[in-house]
């Protein structure tokens, strides 16, 4: 599938720069792999992605998100968003579209809408609300930040945090503050677009979603050491 | 882009470049391949004398051409098979004929950068009626008669192939003689070569506008500001930077990182060479070819005498250093005193590299090589915040100072002014923000000014202030601050607004309040210069305060009276806008491809006045018209056609509008232009 949205992102950046013909604003794409990395959980070694794609023009973009967490084997969580992505302002992005999770099962779809860009201080936030079938809402907020030791040494810390507006005991999320992780992860920049890493993830689940866990056998929270990679193009 | 991609370059290949970028000695142009070591050499030293074609009648021919500067293959694009170009020398008063053949698989061009001559000879494609460009195969002939004389250059004007070689000098031979003298004449190109194809390098920026910047501030430097400031020094003079989200070394956009800077096609590896004798005089006409970058140049122990600047004479200025920004040319006249042997030394305004050559008396000789400056630091007045800290404004007496009582200013409550985003505060129109030297204001809801406070003003040593001292600093009353929406003003749709009240002596650099047009509010945009200056004697970020006696625009006086001594009919206010991060550039908030025409009457004589809303340095060319750059002394007004635009500030050129037809007005800087250009057009 992947291969595919690329194949065809290529094939619009071919006939883009063709018809460009030196103009300022040409169709591009760019595919970040911000995560593909080894987790040391409890439950054994995690495998994770997590990237996004976009292709379009200067001010208007078709993005695409996904994020994957494999164990054993088996997926655990996967989810997919495609997003219409506006700039709205000169560091943010106005994104809305579609959020479909094919793990855990069942599905869940949701409209997405949601706000990325630099907030002051150099701080990456993406800041997303998903309206769910049957009144189910949730939230996510993801900050990032990058501490350049040196010019390709760079520290980055992150927070990501999930909130749901009611229980859903099928997919084992409670509401409230859901879950959250603390990243910590130190990259060394080969170069711009390759990037090894290793670090710290501290995860919890709060109120029911841990309940839920812990009667599913799981843990509620883990401090994971990861290493990985990030690759973009 | 237009033509296909040239280059083989596979992702991997650059991983060791920061070696390979200081060039593969005996590099440069050669035909063919698998040539043996002999031949490259040939290859190179023929470099050392770039080919001269003189006369009335040229015939040139457009071809790619495989070269090697940093080790690894390429494809450039040339003329007759050279890098540069070869140097034409024309004579002023004749008429020139130059067939031009196009051997690429793309429509090409070439435009004589600085020439004054019909609209349909200037070699832009679609601009001018009736040329669209020279189709592969084909010949245009381009002739002209030569109206003056100096040092220019050519490039094409077409897709990215002034990125990949298409630059050559252009000599013309004065009717009557200068007057000065030398015994030897050298042209000194500059510009840079990446081993990337231009199409890539455009896009690197877009999706990561910092991607060729490697000197962004790190630990290291967090860890000696703590040191020197403490912890809140520290924290006051980073503030404004990171809540507006800006770097202070965001100084050049594409750098040693990806270019290798040439000097007449040469690496810093094989350096060029200039021969001279004891006590000659030589000429030394320095043309910045490069796509984008402005270099600092010096010859450490000879005194350079500015003679001429964009081809035009001026009275000379002894100097030990200027700045060339990208597409400007600059003659000068040094007589080394002893038998030792100079660096011509050039470096990047990021010093993220440099290119160089040797003026020796013999082969032998060898100069040693400057250190590269440290890397500067942007300042508040890069920034268009007049913090009186640049000091190169304080020209024309004590203008700015006047009107000092106000010091009464309401801002909205509920604004928070912060950095940049005080642009788009409102104030009352007619009031005056003073006292900028009061560490906080006090605003009806309460909130500080940040970015303002006293602690921020007091820079560290190698910015800004070169000639003032702490005492002139506290004077701040009397600053306007703008940000003031004027109704009159329309410029939106990129079009000029056309002011009653000119200044009644443009040499008053007194700076009125600025007015951004709508069209400058929205993603594309992400800053407004709130308090643009007019910095004639400021040489600069990176060159403040050096030691060395570095050549500014106030310093340019034309050598003859002012050619058109009519005071300005009409005034253009032109803003140059951009968006960094997300790398998009535009004139008034409006790119190339939305904007209407700017118009100029024919044998009008106007005003354009430029106000940087931007960090950058904008390089900005007019076609087919002098711009006339009021530098103080009215009477003398030197004329150049590339004018450099610092960042944050504001300058002003007079324009004799006598050209008709359609011309290109834009940034030369090559990964600015396709946004941040205007078609003018004379009628």
């Amino acid at each position: 599938m992947m291969k595919k949205i690329v194949s065809a992102m290529m094939a619009m950046w071919i006939s883009g720069t063709a018809l460009a013909g030196g103009a300022d604003d040409p169709l591009l794409y760019k595919v970040m792999i911000d995560k593909l990395e080894i987790r040391d959980t409890d439950e054994g070694n995690a495998l994770i992605l997590d990237a996004d794609a976009w292709v379009g023009k200067d001010l208007n973009k078709l993005w695409f998100k996904t994020e994957v967490e494999r164990l054993d084997g088996a997926t655990e969580e996967a989810e997919v968003q495609l997003l219409y992505s506006r700039a709205i302002s000169p560091y943010w992005d106005l994104q809305a579209g579609w959020r479909h999770d094919s793990r855990p099962t069942p599905n869940r779809d949701w409209l997405a809408l949601g706000f990325k860009g630099l907030a002051p201080y150099l701080f990456e936030v993406d800041a997303s609300l998903f309206i769910g079938e049957s009144g189910r809402t949730a939230a996510r907020l993801d900050v990032e930040y990058e501490y350049m030791f040196t010019q390709k040494l760079v520290l980055s810390p992150e927070i990501e945090m999930n909130f749901h507006s009611e229980d859903d005991p099928d997919v084992g999320t409670g509401s409230g503050l859901s879950d959250m992780q603390l990243g910590l992860r130190l990259r060394y920049e080969i170069r711009r677009e390759f990037a090894p890493y290793i670090g710290v993830n501290w995860a919890r689940k709060f109120g029911d979603t841990a309940d839920f866990a812990r009667e599913e056998g799981g843990s509620t929270h883990d401090t994971q050491l990861v290493a990985g990679i990030r690759v973009w193009f | 882009m237009s033509f296909k991609k040239p280059y083989s370059y596979e992702g991997g290949v650059c991983l060791m470049r920061r070696r390979f970028v200081q060039g593969l000695a005996m590099g440069g142009a050669f035909t063919g391949l698998g040539l043996g070591s002999s031949s490259l050499l040939a290859a190179a030293m023929k470099q050392q004398r770039p080919a001269i074609l003189r006369g009335t009648d040229f015939d040139l021919t457009i071809g790619e051409q495989a070269v090697n500067f940093t080790g690894a293959p390429r494809i450039a694009t040339t003329v007759n098979g050279s890098l540069p170009a070869p140097i034409l020398r024309w004579r002023e008063g004749d008429t020139v004929t130059l067939r031009v053949t196009n051997r690429l698989p793309a429509t090409s061009s070439i435009h004589w950068h600085g020439l004054i001559l019909p609209s349909a000879m200037d070699g832009v494609p679609g601009i001018a009626k009736g040329f669209n460009g020279i189709k592969p195969g084909e010949t245009f002939t381009y002739r002209f008669p030569v109206r003056q004389s100096g040092t220019y250059w050519y490039h094409s004007h077409s897709g990215f192939q002034e990125q990949t070689g298409l630059y050559g000098p252009i000599i013309i031979d004065p009717k009557d003689p200068e007057s000065f003298t030398y015994d030897r004449d050298y042209v000194v190109t500059l510009s840079d070569w990446t081993d990337e194809d231009p199409v890539d390098v455009y896009s690197k920026l877009k999706k990561l506008s910092h991607y060729y910047n490697f000197n962004e501030r790190s630990h290291a430097d967090l860890m000696a500001d703590l040191q020197e400031k403490g912890v809140s020094g520290t924290w006051n003079e980073r503030k404004m930077w990171n809540q507006m989200r800006m770097s202070q070394r965001d100084l050049s956009d594409v750098t040693g990182y990806t270019y290798t800077f040439l000097m007449n096609g040469q690496t810093p590896a094989d350096g060029w060479v200039g021969l001279f004798k004891k006590g000659e005089k030589v000429r030394l006409r320095f043309i910045n070819a490069a796509a984008m970058t402005f270099f600092d140049v010096r010859i450490p122990g000879l005194k350079m005498s500015v003679v001429a600047a964009d081809g035009q004479n001026i009275e000379p200025v002894s100097v030990d250093e200027f700045r060339i920004g990208v597409a400007e040319t600059y003659d000068v006249i040094v007589e080394p005193k002893d038998d030792r042997a100079y660096s011509l030394f050039a470096q990047s305004l990021d010093r993220s590299g440099y290119a160089r050559g040797t003026l020796t008396p013999d082969h032998s000789l060898i100069a040693p090589i400057p250190e590269m400056d440290s890397v500067p630091n942007l300042t508040h007045a890069d920034m268009g915040m007049n913090m009186m800290d640049h000091g190169g404004h304080s020209m024309p007496g004590d203008q700015m100072m006047s009107g000092m009582e106000h010091s009464q200013h309401q801002i909205p409550s509920g604004q928070v002014m912060q950095g940049m985003e005080h642009s788009e505060l409102q104030l009352p129109s007619g009031q005056k923000m003073s006292g900028m030297e009061h560490s906080e204001h006090q605003m009806p809801s309460g909130q500080t000014m940040s970015g303002m406070e006293h602690s921020q003003h007091q820079m560290p040593s190698e910015q800004a202030m070169p000639s003032m001292d702490h005492s002139q600093h506290q004077m701040p009353s009397g600053q306007t601050m703008s940000g003031m929406e004027h109704k009159e003003h329309g410029m939106g749709n990129g079009k000029p607004m056309a002011m009653k009240a000119l200044k009644p002596n443009p040499s008053d650099f007194t700076a009125r309040p600025v007015h951004h047009a709508p069209t400058e509010y929205g993603p594309h945009v992400d800053m407004r210069a709130s308090n643009p200056q007019y910095r004639l004697d400021d040489p600069g970020v990176g060159l403040r305060n050096n030691g060395r006696r570095v050549l500014t625009y106030a310093d340019l006086r034309n050598l003859y009276p002012t050619h058109d001594p009519r005071e300005p009919d009409r005034e253009m206010e032109l803003h140059l806008t951009g968006n960094m991060g997300r790398y998009m550039w535009s004139i008034n908030g409006v790119k190339h491809a939305d904007a209407e025409p700017l118009r100029m009457k024919l044998g009008e004589r106007l005003r354009i006045t430029f106000v940087n809303d931007t960090m950058m340095n904008h390089p900005m060319h007019l076609h087919g018209m002098w711009s006339d750059l009021e530098t103080g002394d009215n009477n003398y007004i030197p004329r150049k056609h590339t004018v450099v635009v610092q960042p944050g500030s504001r300058i002003s050129y007079r324009v004799t509008v006598d050209a008709e037809g359609s011309w290109a007005y834009h940034c030369h800087l090559f990964y600015h232009m396709l946004g941040m250009f205007r078609t003018v057009t004379v009628s």
